[in-house]
């Protein structure tokens, strides 16, 4: 029996995580009262991709052909330790979240190096910007995962998010609010949403993920899509768990509620997206550095308890 | 109602930061408003939520005029009469400022674990209060607008106020009539004084009225 | 042997391999066992010098530094055997290689001494040898300079080392590590800190660390891969050996190493972003990885004096392994970094490109070093990273102080991290891929069997220490053990081993789901060829390589944000005229401890020493009154 939860925890992820796109867009279109895009219309892209014939690059190597290759693996791996409804999947274990870390830190190497494959200036100039915003939202979300794994004294993801119920709340409000408002900031800025980059916009020179990824066609397009659609479900999913830790004691219970919220999540980040405007390049770091400076004060506040 | 004034100490310690890295003038005198506010209901809530008095009401309601209305309404009269630029103009880039702050309030903790004060239920009192005091000194180093030196002094002011009632299970009414006073005062006298010196001088920039003594650097008899 | 065959032409290049290939065997057969049982093996042999012998006793912990050891200069040879073919004609190759192999005997003795002369003898040779390697280029005046600054932070530290030699030593009978007896309070506290200087200069931790860019870059690639690799080692080695000698520790030897070691896995991964060659670029690394091990020895001593002994030997443990795969992954990027140098010429990252098509297995080989420096799963790195890591998150759950250490030690890896990551994705990206900048890089070819060899060999390495760390858990409990005391080797053993198991699970999953996604592509494309133009580039229609991004652009978000700290210097050009034909831009970041910090002290005391010069006039007539006086005074002091 042990088997079949995990699994199906894990097919529902991998299943859903296309749709959390297209709520966005949703939400961002009614916002700007149109009708807007099917809010499975990634469904569609992935399949349409599929079926092509990619283009590739004279200058391009096996980097080019394998970077999205190993970005997408990565994040498929990370789904292995992701928790879901607070329970773990198929790898729970003293560290896990490193493991993780490290994990999406090797999808962003892989999509760094295809871009510079390419030789054009600007993939080169999205891959530099992207590895700028690394710096300054790794240490935010790292030091946000400590904050978590003292509130639960756990050291593993499915242990902290476990932890985690609505008596933690009454207890540690402040602790988990910081870092609800930390996490999503790291959302935003790893996921390419507005304030840290528009995913809407043409101009080239302003674009950051979009642009490292332009050459890319095909299967290859494909794969960089899903693993951008795995990477919001992977940050959404941490947030709709702190937020809304499990109540009842049924796996069919929570794992509802659990996809309640991650779909809560989504349509909290079309609303974002729809009010605010993009920050300069030059401000993006500032944003993150006070998503750090919530999750430090979290970790402050637990330490101190 | 414990965690309730937690939460209150925890947007005192936001409304620090905030401060810290705010770029406009009429946001950081809004932002030392709220925090005024929030500091003059602390003493409602940390009471336990006991039946309060008129007389104990009177006092938060004082101060939270004070400090919600009239001090900002005095600021930005003073700010448009003198005609300022809206920008704050600090002298620390925003990483600086934020890590600062983070920094004050870590030390500030270290510090509270120090010294010896008696206990107090709300827990981080001692460490929000002397955050407080080190983010009215980093307003006053750290920005050239006259202006922003009077923030500061408000800012230190809501610091020792609420260091204060860490230490006073009631009030002494005497001291925070004593306190209150010496605020109004210095809000009031300050903010004719910047009215009538960016009327003598056409500006209130610090760093040019520091040369405001005879002896000039070369320009002697000028 | 081979400045003996110095006359027969290509007799010493053979020899010197052949004798330093033999030799790591040797040493590899001798030092495995040792490891993989536990058991310390000595010998001793009677020696003339006074207050010294000859006894080597090779324990655990030894045989954790000397299988690297072994590894790296039996490969290097046979690497530099390749490597130096090119300098065929031009250079003598006796003087190198036999320098190479004094290099490595030298590096044996300093491991296995447990005598201060002894130790101290394999110290200078050590030194002595390697600078004759780093002036292998002397003809160039980069390389020259690197020299003389790499001799004196030598001659200080064995300086420093003497001190503190004769401070553990006084009033004890023989210059035997065994029989020295711990000193007590502030003689612990002096003896420690003499330790730290005189290691530190030949461990390379900021701020002691400004003859690392200077003399690994200058060497040639197959001794810059042996001395990154284990010499820098040498310094942690004779580090842990105090540190447990001196037990036990006040808490704020504990902070201090947790502070260098901070600077220095932070600086060396931001210095390393602002590089433009490509060797010290790998130099700056590891600067960072010895700021990661000590970061690990820190986080251990704090634990251990707040009473947290578990959590210091996972510590301790977590250095240690960084030590054995930092050696690795660093000598496979050092060799690759050769194979660029001699296949291109330069090193310069500006005037590199496209390297990847006309050196694919090269290229392969130094990304895969790259993503181990860059502690990405599956690889070596993120193994010995790892265990630092579970060894931060459990002093974050404990009380006290160590919380804090752990917090900080936590925060500053996964900042390194991110750093490195930008720092090796740029020096990769801009070496190897995209366009040729320049022709020398259009013209690069493969190296040969000699230099690819020894390459595979390492990437294996790394990739099975990163797959199969667990099974390298066993032997690190005896190296904990054996340097830190019987108490902590037993602490954690089998403890660690869990999470391990896990890490490889994963990467093995890793590895599996990435093949089925492959073959899922190949079947998307269902026997479709991919159709091939020019990069598209949004349409542009006549990009050049030198409109690239290069690896001062790449960087460029980074330094700026960063510039108080690296103070990188611009010169801009001045545009008078409308239609300007042609103008240049140049921007450096400069070595900042060397400008900021070594030379205006250098010139102080330049200047103090110049008060001195009328002692200095040349007259014979007065230097042998100097000697009469000094002799009239002797006689005197002891009448």
């Amino acid at each position: 029996m042990e088997i079949i939860k995990p699994f199906s925890q894990y097919l529902a992820a991998m299943l859903l995580a296309p749709l959390l796109p297209g709520i966005i867009n949703r939400v961002k279109a009614f916002f700007g009262g149109r009708r807007g895009q099917p809010a499975l219309q990634l469904y569609f892209d992935l399949y349409k991709l599929s079926r092509k014939t990619p283009v590739y690059s004279r200058t391009a190597t096996w980097v080019f052909r394998a970077g999205p290759v190993t970005g997408v693996c990565a994040l498929v791996t990370a789904l292995l330790v992701l928790p879901f409804a607070g329970r773990p999947s198929f790898l729970a274990f003293e560290g896990d979240f490193i493991f993780l870390l490290y994990l999406l830190g090797l999808a962003r190497f892989a999509t760094v190096l295809a871009a510079l494959d390419t030789g054009s200036a600007f993939e080169g100039m999205g891959a530099s910007r992207e590895v700028q915003f690394a710096v300054f939202a790794e240490p935010a979300f790292f030091i946000g995962l400590a904050a978590l794994a003292r509130v639960g004294g756990q050291t593993s993801l499915s242990g902290m998010f476990g932890a985690l119920t609505p008596e933690t709340w009454r207890v540690a409000a402040p602790v988990l609010a910081l870092l609800t408002a930390a996490f999503f900031i790291v959302l935003l800025a790893e996921n390419s949403r507005v304030p840290a980059d528009d995913p809407n916009t043409h101009l080239e020179l302003t674009m950051i993920h979009e642009v490292m990824v332009l050459d890319h066609s095909g299967p290859d397009l494909a794969y960089i899509l899903y693993g951008a659609a795995l990477k919001l479900w992977l940050f959404a999913a941490l947030i709709a768990s702190m937020v809304l830790p499990r109540r009842t004691g049924s796996w069919a219970g929570d794992s509802a509620l659990f996809l309640l919220a991650v779909l809560g999540v989504a349509v909290a980040v079309g609303v974002v997206e729809s009010v605010l405007a993009r920050l300069r390049l030059t401000k993006v770091p500032y944003l993150l550095i006070t998503a750090f400076a919530f999750s430090a004060l979290a970790l402050i506040f637990q330490v101190g308890r | 109602m414990n965690t309730f004034a937690e939460l209150i100490i925890v947007v005192v310690i936001l409304l620090d930061m905030a401060l810290a890295v705010t770029g406009s003038l009429s946001g950081c005198i809004r932002l030392v408003a709220v925090q005024g506010v929030v500091a003059g209901l602390l003493p409602l809530l940390a009471g336990g939520g006991a039946a309060h008095g008129a007389r104990a009401l009177v006092f938060p309601v004082a101060i939270v005029t004070l400090k919600g209305v009239v001090f900002p309404w005095l600021l930005l009269r003073a700010r448009d009469r003198s005609g300022a630029r809206k920008d704050v103009e600090p002298l620390i880039s925003y990483p600086a400022s934020i890590l600062l702050c983070l920094g004050a309030f870590i030390a500030s903790s270290w510090l509270g674990s120090r010294l010896p004060l008696p206990e107090t239920n709300v827990a981080w009192i001692v460490p929000a209060s002397l955050a407080t005091i080190f983010t009215g000194f980093l307003l006053i180093t750290t920005r050239t607008k006259a202006i922003t030196q009077v923030l500061g002094y408000l800012v230190i002011e809501n610091g020792i106020y609420i260091f204060g009632l860490a230490l006073f299970v009631e009030q002494p009414m005497l001291v925070e009539l004593a306190i209150l006073l010496d605020v109004f005062v210095a809000v009031f006298v300050m903010g004719i004084a910047i009215f009538h010196i960016s009327r003598e001088f056409d500006h209130i920039d610090t760093a040019e009225l520091s040369e405001l003594s005879d002896w000039r650097r070369g320009e002697y008899g000028k | 042997m081979p400045f003996c065959l110095r006359g027969r032409p290509g007799a010493p290049a053979r020899a010197g391999t052949y004798a330093a290939v033999a030799a790591s065997l040797a040493g590899l057969s001798a030092a495995l066992p040792v490891l993989l049982s536990g058991e310390p093996v000595s010998v001793s042999f009677p020696w003339s010098v006074p207050l010294g012998s000859f006894s080597l006793v090779l324990d655990p912990l030894a045989a954790l530094f000397l299988v690297p050891l072994f590894l790296l200069t039996g490969l290097g040879a046979v690497y530099g055997a390749g490597y130096l073919k090119a300098y065929e004609g031009r250079k003598d190759p006796a003087l190198p290689w036999a320098a190479f192999n004094l290099l490595t005997a030298a590096m044996l003795l300093v491991f296995t001494a447990v005598n201060a002369v002894l130790f101290l003898l394999g110290w200078e040779l050590m030194a002595a040898a390697s600078f004759l390697l780093v002036l292998f280029e002397h003809e160039k005046e980069q390389a020259r300079k690197a020299g003389f600054i790499y001799l004196a932070a030598g001659g200080a530290g064995a300086l420093l080392l003497m001190a503190m030699f004769a401070l553990l030593g006084a009033g004890a009978p023989s210059m035997d590590f065994a029989s020295f007896t711990p000193p007590a309070g502030g003689a612990a506290s002096a003896a420690f800190l003499l330790a730290l200087a005189g290691f530190g200069l030949k461990a390379g931790f900021i701020p002691l660390h400004v003859w690392l860019p200077e003399a690994h870059p200058a060497a040639p690639s197959h001794v810059s891969a042996v001395m990154s690799g284990v010499m820098i080692k040498t310094g942690v080695y004779g580090l842990i050996r105090v540190l447990a000698f001196l037990r036990p520790w006040p808490e704020w030897w504990g902070w201090l190493l947790l502070g260098l070691g901070l600077v220095s896995c932070l600086g060396g991964a931001l210095f390393a972003l602002a590089q433009h060659e490509l060797k010290r670029v790998l130099a700056y690394s590891s600067i960072e990885n010895v700021g990661i091990i000590l970061l690990a020895l820190g986080l251990g001593v704090v634990a251990a004096a707040c009473g947290a002994d578990r959590l210091a030997s996972l510590a301790f443990a977590g250095a240690l392994l960084h030590v054995f795969n930092h050696a690795l992954f660093k000598g496979l990027l050092f060799m690759g970094a050769g194979a660029v140098l001699h296949a291109a010429g330069t090193g310069e990252l500006e005037a590199l490109g496209g390297l990847s098509k006309r050196m694919p297995a090269s290229a392969a080989l130094f990304l895969a070093g790259s993503a181990a420096a860059c502690a990405l799963p599956p690889l070596n790195g993120f193994a010995g990273e790892f265990l630092v890591y579970i060894g931060a998150f459990r002093a974050l759950n404990a009380p006290g102080p160590v919380a804090i250490a752990g917090a900080a030690a936590g925060l500053a890896l996964a900042t390194a991290g991110a750093l490195a990551a930008a720092a090796f994705a740029r020096a990769y990206g801009v070496a190897f891929l995209g366009e040729p900048r320049t022709e020398r890089a259009a013209g690069a070819h493969a190296p040969g069997g000699l230099m690819a060899g020894p390459m595979w060999i390492l990437a294996v390495l790394c990739l099975g220490s990163g797959l199969l760390a667990p099974l390298l858990l066993g032997p690190l409990a005896f190296a904990v053990g054996a340097g830190f005391g019987p108490y902590y080797g037993f602490l954690w053993g089998l403890e660690a081993m869990t999470p391990f198991l896990y890490v490889s699970a994963g990467g093995f999953a890793l590895l599996g789901i990435i093949a089925m996604a492959a073959a899922k592509r190949r079947a998307f494309l269902g026997g479709r060829e991919p159709a091939v133009a020019g990069t598209w580039d949004c349409g542009y229609a006549a990009p050049s390589a030198r409109m690239q991004y290069g690896a001062s652009s790449f960087a460029q978000p980074l330094t700026d944000f960063f510039q108080p700290l690296l103070r990188k210097i611009g010169r801009y050009p001045v545009i008078s005229e409308y239609f300007p034909a042609k103008a240049s831009f140049s921007s450096e970041a400069q070595a900042v401890f060397y400008n900021s910090v070594y030379m205006p002290a250098a010139a102080r005391l330049r200047d103090l020493a110049f008060r001195f010069s009328w002692l200095q006039h040349g007259r014979l007539q007065i230097y042998i009154l100097y000697i009469v006086v000094t002799l009239i005074g002797l006689l005197l002091w002891k009448l």
